[in-house]
């Protein structure tokens, strides 16, 4: 290999990653809000008795999860607009985009996490006079939303690098402005290298903690 | 705004051809990531420590980084770096055989471990080697829990694979974008792909479901 | 008398637990020896430590006058390649068969033979056939497994060992798994074994079986051999307290007045 390695350059423009990075950690966190909390509410929707609800749930998750998200991306990007007149920005298209597609996985992680809780739970709460609401909220959702904490932890570490998708239609984030980099300073190597470490830095540790959690639950269980 | 689908009917050999190629990079990807995966999941359960440090490494490293950075370096930095030309087909093949070899090898591990330690002892007791007690024993029991796993990761390296698209390799969604320029009509085109990948990919799932039901009444366990 | 088995100062150790604390023994041909003894007394270890599924920490065995390993100043080393070759001459039955569930009955008893020892389908298809008879499964060869009895399925473990053609045969408390109405089918098996001359190496916990067909009973303690004689004698007249005490916690066997 005859390549000298030379990270100078990226340190050099390390104002310029910093922004891809606070755009990064920007999209990610309104995605992973809207993704996760979305998906409880199509998730119950999903379980609920009335078909007038639970089909157009599952509808939206069928689609949602059968659909590359980069196809979604795009969609909300250049077709979305002309469809609704609705002008989408490469953020607004992204956040679209990733949202939904972990809204309809995260609603499948509930809807597991709620079949998964034994019958007895609902009799119980229904005995002691309370609504099929006040079971769910307070009786079933607690313990069911405990049990898939790893899954959904994993849905976020997931949300965590679909982020990078957002530059395909030009949202400035971490791997657009390393390419920006790439191009100017002729350094492909470093620049993606220094992202993959980023990337890995920031995610061995916390699937190193969805691990310890796994195991806990599973002890507690 | 009026749907206008006729511009985008006449080209939709275009479409095909696209979808021929994300077939193909799939099942190219499929072809090398299975295997490697295996050797990853072994090694990984080696009593040799270096080994399986090495081995979990990669698997955590392909398992955390994105897969878009991984082409990206693949596609614009491995060429530099080792002197090789690389053709958008190659880099994508590479990587995603690399990014699901990560995946399929936590599948053969889980499958591997979910095996009672008795049936090792079995065939060590018969004087079966290492690898025939692998290979006749406990790799035909575990494969058969795997599927379900297995399945599903081949659907979601289906979808990864509109990445390529970012470094001009012809797959449907590339292919969707040379459409969309040509006929300047976005809205059907994009429409129409994603059609075309909800009905593969629906069919694949439910295919998947239908197997898992299978095995699931012929009393076998499966791993995720 | 012919020694098939020959075992000098075995250690073994689990980290730094010492298991088994030197043992000496030898199992001459067709006989039929069972070691008795409460559970951590290393009975179940040094049965392992026989074909090696425990590798030992120190001591020699030898099989057939054959030392096996290679000692290397003082210490003894060996290849997988030399311990499979011996595996296969040796039969074990497991207290949970491990039968391999994804084969049939007569896939099962076939395996070895043909994996293992290259023989030709037909040839192994042969000999399970006649082992399957010896244990009175003969009707149950294309079953699977988990159709079985326990006491079946244990059978059939026998006769996947037999297969083999083995030297000597062990036994892991092969009747500890079982519904006690279960137990008697294959303590027939093998006491039939014993009389048709087999060489075999026992840990069980039934007395009966080691006062009516052992010919030598060991006790082991601690990870040593504490007692050991003719079933008749130390069954009946053991020596020490703790023998005495082991015995009398069986109370479900009566000894022949």
């Amino acid at each position: 290999m005859g390549h000298s390695w030379d990270f100078a350059t990226i340190l050099q423009n390390w104002p310029v990653l910093w922004v891809g990075i606070k755009g990064t950690i920007f999209i990610f966190v309104i995605t992973v809000i809207l993704g996760l909390g979305g998906g409880l509410i199509v998730g119950v929707a999903r379980y609920a008795k009335s078909p007038f609800i639970s089909y157009p749930a599952r509808a939206f998750v069928e689609i949602f999860r059968n659909t590359p998200v980069l196809v979604q991306i795009i969609w909300f990007f250049y077709a979305f607009p002309i469809l609704t007149g609705i002008e989408t920005d490469p953020f607004l298209a992204a956040v679209l985009g990733i949202s939904l597609n972990t809204m309809a996985f995260s609603a499948e992680i509930y809807r597991a996490g709620i079949q998964s809780i034994d019958k007895g739970q609902w009799e119980a709460g229904k005995a002691i006079g309370m609504t099929y609401n006040q079971t769910l909220r307070r009786i079933i959702l607690p313990v069911a939303i405990k049990r898939v904490l790893p899954a959904l932890t994993n849905r976020g570490i997931e949300v965590f690098k679909m982020s990078t998708l957002a530059s395909v239609v030009g949202y400035v984030e971490t791997l657009n402005q390393a390419k920006l980099i790439a191009d100017l300073n002729f350094n492909p190597i470093e620049s993606y290298t220094a992202v993959a470490i980023i990337f890995f830095v920031v995610l061995y540790p916390v699937v190193q903690a969805t691990y310890v959690l796994e195991r806990r639950l599973r002890r507690s269980d | 705004m009026e749907w206008n689908f006729l511009a985008v009917l006449n080209d939709i050999d275009l479409l095909f051809l696209g979808l021929v190629n994300t077939l193909k990079v799939t099942g190219l990807a499929l072809f090398f990531g299975v295997p490697l995966g295996l050797v990853l999941a072994l090694s990984r359960l080696s009593t040799f420590k270096p080994l399986s440090a090495v081995a979990g490494f990669i698997v955590e490293f392909f398992r955390t980084t994105p897969p878009l950075v991984q082409l990206f370096w693949f596609f614009f930095a491995l060429p530099i770096l080792i002197d090789v030309s690389m053709t958008p087909l190659i880099a994508a093949v590479v990587t995603f055989s690399i990014q699901s070899s990560a995946f399929f090898a936590e599948i053969f591990r889980s499958g591997i471990q979910s095996i009672d330690k008795g049936q090792w002892e079995g065939a060590k007791a018969i004087g079966m080697t290492y690898s025939q007690s692998l290979s006749r024993i406990i790799l035909p029991q575990a494969v058969k829990r795997m599927i379900p796993a297995f399945m599903e990761r081949s659907i979601e390296l289906l979808k990864t694979t509109t990445l390529v698209s970012t470094v001009a390799y012809a797959d449907l969604m590339f292919q969707a974008n040379e459409l969309a320029q040509k006929t300047f009509r976005p809205l059907e085109v994009y429409t129409i792909v994603a059609v075309i990948y909800l009905v593969l990919i629906f069919l694949c799932s439910q295919f998947s479901i239908w197997v898992e039901h299978r095995l699931a009444k012929s009393g076998e366990g499966t791993v995720r | 008398m012919t020694e098939i088995v020959r075992i000098e100062n075995l250690h073994k150790s689990f980290d730094n637990l010492e298991v088994l604390k030197g043992i000496d023994l030898t199992v001459n041909s067709g006989e039929t020896v069972v070691l008795l003894g409460s559970s951590g007394s290393g009975k179940s270890t040094m049965l392992r430590c026989v074909n090696f599924m425990e590798i030992p920490t120190s001591g020699k065995i030898y099989l057939n006058g054959d030392l096996v390993g290679n000692e290397r100043s003082g210490k003894m080393t060996y290849r997988e390649s030399e311990l499979c070759a011996l595996r296969s001459r040796i039969g074990m039955v497991f207290q949970h068969f491990n039968l391999f569930p994804h084969m049939t009955v007569i896939e099962n008893v076939m395996e070895g033979q043909v994996i293992v020892l290259g023989r030709s389908k037909s040839e192994a298809r042969e000999k399970a056939m006649a082992q399957l008879e010896r244990v009175g499964l003969a009707e149950k060869a294309e079953e699977y497994p988990a159709r079985l009895s326990g006491g079946q399925k244990q059978r059939v473990a026998i006769a996947r060992a037999l297969a083999m053609d083995p030297e000597v045969m062990l036994f892991d408390e092969v009747t500890s798994a079982l519904d006690p109405e279960l137990v008697g089918e294959v303590l027939k098996s093998m006491r039939q074994l014993a009389e048709e001359g087999m060489t075999m190496l026992c840990v069980t916990h039934e007395l009966g079986f080691a006062y009516h067909v052992a010919n030598r009973v060991l006790f082991l303690n601690d990870g040593a051999i504490l007692e050991e004689g003719e079933p008749q004698k130390i069954l009946k007249t053991p020596k020490t307290d703790r023998m005495r005490e082991f015995l009398e916690g069986h109370s479900l066997f009566k000894l022949p007045d």
